[in-house]
């Protein structure tokens, strides 16, 4: 009986210091392995912002302490690592899958455990159907590809060629803009294809080249190999439009291809990338400008849109949870669901009950590379 | 006419590239029967080196030699730690051996160098040449006029050399080549140490085409396999000829059948030539002795 008593008190005193010093949050990111270029900026912000916002308090007090695991982009891995982190590390809520696979098992276990998580991939699968628990940051290669296609319609273009990576990302872009294509009044007339690795796409351009009608081209694809396709497009001489997608959005991509070839690109992008020539009126400067100064001053290298997605996915639970004040995983899901014009860096975010990703085109911002730096021209 | 003329230069850049990686190959082929899979990493090593000394501030070429010395050192570890101590492994268990060396070797370049791509300045500017209503970079000429370069030099020394003929022999038979004087531990030593070199010079010149990153490697030594066996493993003469000739296909195959079938036609031809000529196409025949 008294033993009882003592491993009931005992328990009780247990169960008041987890629910009332800490929240725990976990997350599972690729910082290594072939996804670690938008894993390694992510996890480097989480642990940023969970510093940052411990030295500020904490939500309402409460610090946050964040079990964060490296899945190496394993799908795999990262199921493994959910189950700990919902059975071993007890977490409330989770930020992670870098990529589209890792986030595939990732959401099931949150679906099946009730703990809310927040996705940092591309794919529309994620949302599309909406999952109770799940939500996401990043926009979605089909609205990249209906950004690129209005922005066409403008410049009176209607017959396009297409180049696009093989890999995951490229070839997940190329069939939603075929889907779309329509829809804006855009003809595909040839459509190529190039493997991740590849070092020439002379032959690919050329036949593009050699095609009658085409007013411009779109190269779906992220990696080295847009930046060479944008080196052989300037090497043959193809003087029409290049467009190329967000998986490219970085300063990085202005380096590989070099200041001549990449004059003329354009290429849908976020706030954070111009965060330096946004005005002064617009709502997401101050946000951008706290993180890129904040991140690039603890790190020593240029923010990526990757980590920005990290960026808002973290606001966003924050956000949540401080709204519902407590760490019951249910409550913190409702809190998520409520959020209205949450201001990230990708975008201005308002979830509802069929919205789990809350952004709309106007989140893309339309950029141009003039002279070897980002211009918008929305 | 000017298509065919583009799709031929595209074919002749990326086909110096894998001759390159496939000459690579060659050298520690010759000496111990060993096909070594960390030859990818030795192109990445040479690459990302050259990177990261040429963004501290040091001229291209000092980079450069700085990046083919430190990989030799790489390759000559490679050789004291892990393929020696091994020495009387099957040849098979060496070939795992290289290939566990290969994820080791990247692996730590992600922690040394960085997980980013990055590219060198093109040698000699990227002003495209025009020749024959196409079009070809000066970097191309660099990455084929190095390819031929390394042929050359390679075919001289194991013709025309003492030390190349000595490593010939230390593959041909160990023992036979003790017993006549050659230092086979000091050939081994030393075909490491030129394969890394050969590998490094080859990341150097095509770093401004292919840009580098940390995990190049794998796919640019799969290639440069694929090219050293289309013609002829261990023959510079086969390396060249299968690197150039696989990039044609490639090539051609995107320009006039269809980009998505490249790989799978390349594939196919090497497959095709294989299956009548296994050696390669300059590859000699073996008579095995029972």
């Amino acid at each position: 009986m008294k033993l009882t008593t003592a491993l009931t008190t005992l328990m009780a005193l247990g169960l008041a210091t987890g629910a009332g010093a800490e929240i725990r949050l976990g997350a599972s990111l690729s910082a290594s392995g072939g996804a670690a270029f938008l894993g390694d900026p992510e996890a480097k912000t989480l642990e940023m912002l969970v510093e940052e916002v411990n030295a500020a308090g904490g939500i309402n007090g409460e610090e946050i302490v964040l079990t964060l695991y490296d899945d190496g982009g394993d799908p795999n891995k990262a199921r493994t690592f959910a189950t700990r982190l919902v059975e071993d590390d007890e977490v409330v809520a989770i930020i992670g899958g870098t990529t589209t696979g890792t986030t595939m098992s990732v959401l099931s276990v949150a679906e099946d455990e009730g703990i809310p998580f927040i996705s940092l991939a591309g794919a529309i699968q994620i949302i599309d159907p909406v999952r109770d628990y799940v939500f996401k940051t990043p926009h979605t290669d089909r609205m990249a590809c209906e950004k690129i296609f209005t922005d066409m319609q403008t410049r009176g273009i209607s017959k396009i060629g297409m180049i696009a990576g093989t890999d995951g990302f490229g070839a997940s872009m190329e069939a939603q803009c075929k889907d779309v294509a329509g829809d804006h009044g855009i003809e595909i007339l040839v459509a190529e294809t190039y493997a991740p690795q590849d070092a020439d796409m002379t032959p690919q351009l050329t036949k593009i080249k050699a095609t009658e009608g085409v007013q411009a081209v779109l190269n779906p694809g992220f990696g080295q190999g847009p930046a060479i396709v944008t080196r052989n497009y300037a090497q043959i001489g193809l003087d029409l439009p290049l467009y190329q997608s967000h998986g490219v959005a970085s300063d990085g991509f202005i380096e590989l291809t070099g200041v001549e070839a990449a004059e003329g690109v354009r290429l849908p992008g976020t706030a954070l990338l111009i965060a330096d020539i946004l005005e002064d009126g617009d709502a997401q400067k101050p946000v951008v400008m706290a993180y890129k100064t904040a991140y690039e001053a603890k790190y020593g290298e240029a923010v990526s849109t990757f980590g920005g997605y990290a960026h808002d996915a973290f606001r966003l639970m924050v956000d949540a949870i401080a709204r519902a004040g407590s760490d019951d995983p249910d409550e913190i899901r409702d809190a998520l669901e409520e959020t209205r014009d949450l201001v990230g860096t990708t975008g201005i975010y308002s979830f509802s009950a069929d919205d789990h990703l809350g952004l709309n085109l106007s989140a893309f911002r339309m950029l141009e590379i003039r002279d070897g730096a980002w211009t918008s021209i929305d | 006419m000017d298509a065919l003329m583009q799709f031929i230069f595209s074919g002749l850049t990326v086909g110096a590239v894998y001759a390159l990686v496939a000459l690579g190959f060659t050298i520690i082929y010759n000496a111990s029967d060993v096909v070594n899979f960390a030859q990818g990493e030795f192109v990445m090593l040479g690459g990302m080196i050259t990177v990261f000394t040429f963004e501290a501030g040091l001229p291209l070429p000092l980079a450069a030699l700085i990046a083919i010395f430190v990989t030799s050192a790489v390759g000559v570890a490679l050789n004291k730690l892990a393929i020696e101590p091994a020495r009387g492994a099957p040849v098979v268990s060496l070939i795992i051996i290289t290939i566990g060396a290969s994820i080791f070797i990247r692996g730590a370049a992600q922690i040394v160098f960085d997980k980013q791509l990055h590219r060198l300045p093109s040698f000699s500017g990227d002003e495209p040449i025009h020749m024959l209503g196409a079009t070809i970079l000066p970097q191309s000429l660099w990455v084929i006029g190095g390819a031929l370069l390394v042929f050359v030099g390679l075919y001289l020394f194991f013709t025309r050399t003492l030390t190349g003929k000595a490593v010939l022999a230390t593959a041909n038979n160990r023992l036979a080549a003790q017993l006549v004087g050659i230092n086979t531990g000091f050939m081994m030593t030393l075909s490491f140490a030129l394969s890394a070199a050969i590998g490094a010079l080859a990341g150097v010149l095509v770093t401004p085409i292919t840009l580098v990153g940390y995990d190049i490697g794998v796919a640019l030594a799969l290639k440069g396999f694929a090219a050293a066996m289309l013609g002829g493993m261990g023959n510079p003469k086969g390396a060249l000829a299968g690197g150039l000739l696989l990039g044609l296909f490639e090539a051609l195959t995107a320009g006039y059948i269809s980009s998505q079938y490249k790989e799978a036609v390349a594939f196919i031809v090497i497959l095709a030539v294989l299956f009548v000529m296994p050696q390669g196409i300059f590859g000699e025949k073996k008579t095995e002795r029972v």
